[in-house]
């Protein structure tokens, strides 16, 4: 091939570009790959620490013997915790699941476009923002200071209100990606409304919702300003949440680590183990649902 | 199957026309609705309920609340600006950090990375998201704070001679502080702030980058040229986000703070903020101081709750504007 006029073909490859704009070009990738290592950072610090900090407190004892009451003594025991937070995040999750997983059915199989269902959209947002602190004040001022007594039933409460904006929103997520086919079939079968969205709607988005729900227990296994607010604190078994003081592993290590003894901020350290334990337990088992039945996205 | 039915022949078969069905129909809306408003109740009776508790606290002396200076329970004075200016302070270290951070990490996800590396950060990401934020108080407190604190002195002396910073960075004896508790909110908001970021990215059209190196321009010039103008209002959006996280974190931050009840232009200095005095002082306070803590907790709620909201329209009205210019 001859080149016009004996002119080469212009070089597009980059190697001639200016100095300086291949200069800020390598300056703005290595600045933008800083970033993602500025954020790893404090991922591993926090993964080495409690594992090389934790790791030693954990024993068959550990898990069941009862906290030491005097910050001072060593040795182990979160027996109380483990439970309190099974139990008191349990029961959080048996009030505002279904709650909202039929609150997400209303925004997106019956209010759709509504100015109403809009709204509370809008305001499932806005809950979702509201500090954790706000809901344990809430359930103090309106159900600790009416019964006059802090219990495990109280923080169940508080942890309640936290999820459920989350599983609100996430829900609606699954159930748009349930593909309108499946209701046409339905009510073509003469189905009525609700019998299409119990048998037909909810069970096809049924692995998206446990997914998303389990993604906001794990968030309220982990939250402590609510608790401490509401729940009061016991170092013995507390397996009935409507009788006294409970305490869970969030409130544990909030409490051991502003203590300045070796023995108490070495229970915090293997609280903390233990809690990223139960937390990493749900959220792995929330991606496996959702990666292993996901609905076919088209 | 070859026979039609012909209009006039009734069904067959029942198909749900009962009163019966229709009563569980009606019903099952009633419940649903009642399931959606909830939210609404929740929040109504969130605000009700805190408000006429601090009620008590807050008519004491309402500008004396919010512009006092002094907080002492034990003479039932209440003056909330310290914990204000903490919140505020703190969150903008936070912020400060946490915005440039997570924009170059959505960038790095949606523009640079590769497909498999993309799939690690991203759970980096989520991990980072799932670590409760006790933890990082206690790490922050245990761990960062003794190893920082000579840092925090090395810099103060190093600014000691610039007028104006040396008053923002002055000399320190504890690393528990406003700077502290601002590294650890920009940790905790970072994952937030990423995710919304790569959402609003994604919604840049493919034909505008296309373009952009189409005319030559390097990654960087792209990036500069078509995606950040088109994503401004996404990003203020989710940076406002971030700021309500930061504003509302309780725990973290009592552990790092240090806890005290004056306030210091000094960000090397011990202070305290709204959410982080209610958690410190909750359990030694009764009557009229509770009353008080639950006021912070009312102020603090109406300004995360606007700053949400605000979020949320500036985020929608972006999402919409970039619809738009896509189809």
């Amino acid at each position: 091939m001859t080149t016009l006029e004996g002119r080469t073909p212009p070089d597009l490859s980059g190697r001639n570009l200016s100095f300086k704009r291949a200069l800020a070009n390598r300056t703005a990738t290595v600045l933008i790959g800083l970033c993602v290592l500025l954020a790893a950072l404090p991922l591993a610090l926090v993964a080495w620490q409690v594992l090389s900090k934790g790791a030693s407190t954990w024993s068959l004892d550990w898990f069941i013997e009862e906290i030491p009451r005097n910050y001072r003594t060593d040795g182990p025991g979160m027996g109380p915790a483990i439970v309190g937070t099974l139990a008191i995040t349990g029961m959080a999750s048996l009030l505002s699941i279904p709650v909202g997983v039929l609150g997400a059915v209303y925004l997106n199989e019956y209010g759709k476009n509504k100015p109403l269902a809009r709204f509370i959209r809008t305001m499932a947002d806005v809950m979702t923002g509201v500090p954790s602190i706000m809901m344990g004040l809430f359930i103090y001022v309106g159900y600790v200071t009416v019964i006059d007594d802090q219990n495990g039933f109280a923080g169940a409460l508080a942890l309640a209100c936290l999820m459920l904006p989350i599983v609100i929103r996430s829900t609606e997520e699954m159930l748009r990606l349930v593909p309108d086919e499946l209701r046409q079939a339905s009510s073509g079968l003469g189905a009525r409304k609700w019998r299409t969205t119990m048998g037909v709607v909810l069970p096809a988005a049924s692995s998206g919702i446990t997914s998303g729900s389990l993604l906001a227990v794990a968030r309220a296994a982990g939250e402590t300003a609510p608790i401490i607010v509401t729940v009061g604190l016991t170092y013995i078994y507390r397996p009935d949440l409507f009788d006294g003081s409970n305490t869970t592993l969030a409130a544990q290590i909030f409490r051991n680590a502003s203590q300045p003894f070796a023995a108490s901020q070495d229970r915090a350290w293997g609280a903390a183990l233990t809690l990223i334990a139960i937390v990493f337990v749900f959220t792995i088992l929330s991606r496996i649902i959702a990666s292993r039945f996901a609905i076919d996205k088209r | 199957m070859t026979t039609t039915a012909s209009p006039e022949s009734p069904p067959q078969v029942d198909l749900g026309g009962e009163a019966r069905s229709r009563r569980t129909d009606k019903g099952f809306t009633g419940l649903v609705t009642f399931a959606g408003l909830t939210v609404l109740i929740v929040l109504g009776l969130i605000l009700i309920t805190t408000s006429v508790q601090a009620w008590p606290a807050l008519a004491l002396d309402p500008v004396q609340f919010l512009t006092g200076m002094r907080w002492s329970p034990s003479d039932e004075v209440f003056g909330a600006f310290p914990f204000l200016y903490g919140t505020l302070v703190t969150s903008l270290i936070g912020m400060l950090i946490a915005v440039p951070v997570s924009i170059g990490i959505a960038l790095f996800i949606t523009e640079v990375a590769h497909r498999r590396s993309r799939k690690y950060i991203v759970t980096v990401i989520d991990l980072l998201a799932t670590v409760p934020s006790v933890v990082f108080g206690l790490v922050g407190s245990l761990v960062v704070v003794p190893w920082i604190t000579p840092v925090y002195q090395w810099f103060a002396g190093l600014v000691a001679p610039i007028p104006g910073l040396n008053a923002v960075f002055d000399e320190t004896n504890t690393g528990r502080n406003y700077f502290t508790a601002g590294l650890i909110l920009a940790v905790m908001c970072i994952p937030i702030i990423t995710s919304i970021s790569r959402e609003v990215f994604a919604t840049v059209p493919e034909i505008d980058k296309q373009g952009a190196y189409a005319l030559g321009a390097t990654r960087w010039e792209m990036i500069k040229g078509a995606i950040l103008p088109h994503s401004f209002g996404g990003l203020v959006g989710a940076s406002m986000l971030g700021l309500g996280r930061a504003m509302g974190e309780t725990i973290a931050v009592s552990l790092v703070i240090g806890g005290a009840v004056g306030m210091s232009a000094n960000v090397f200095a011990p202070g305290n903020t709204m959410a982080a005095v209610i958690a410190q002082q909750w359990g030694e306070a009764g009557g009229l101081h509770r009353d008080a803590l639950i006021g912070i907790g009312v102020l603090l709620f109406a300004i995360t709750v606007l700053i949400n909201f605000l979020a949320r329209v500036v985020v929608r009205r972006a999402e919409l504007k970039m619809k738009g210019a896509h189809s």
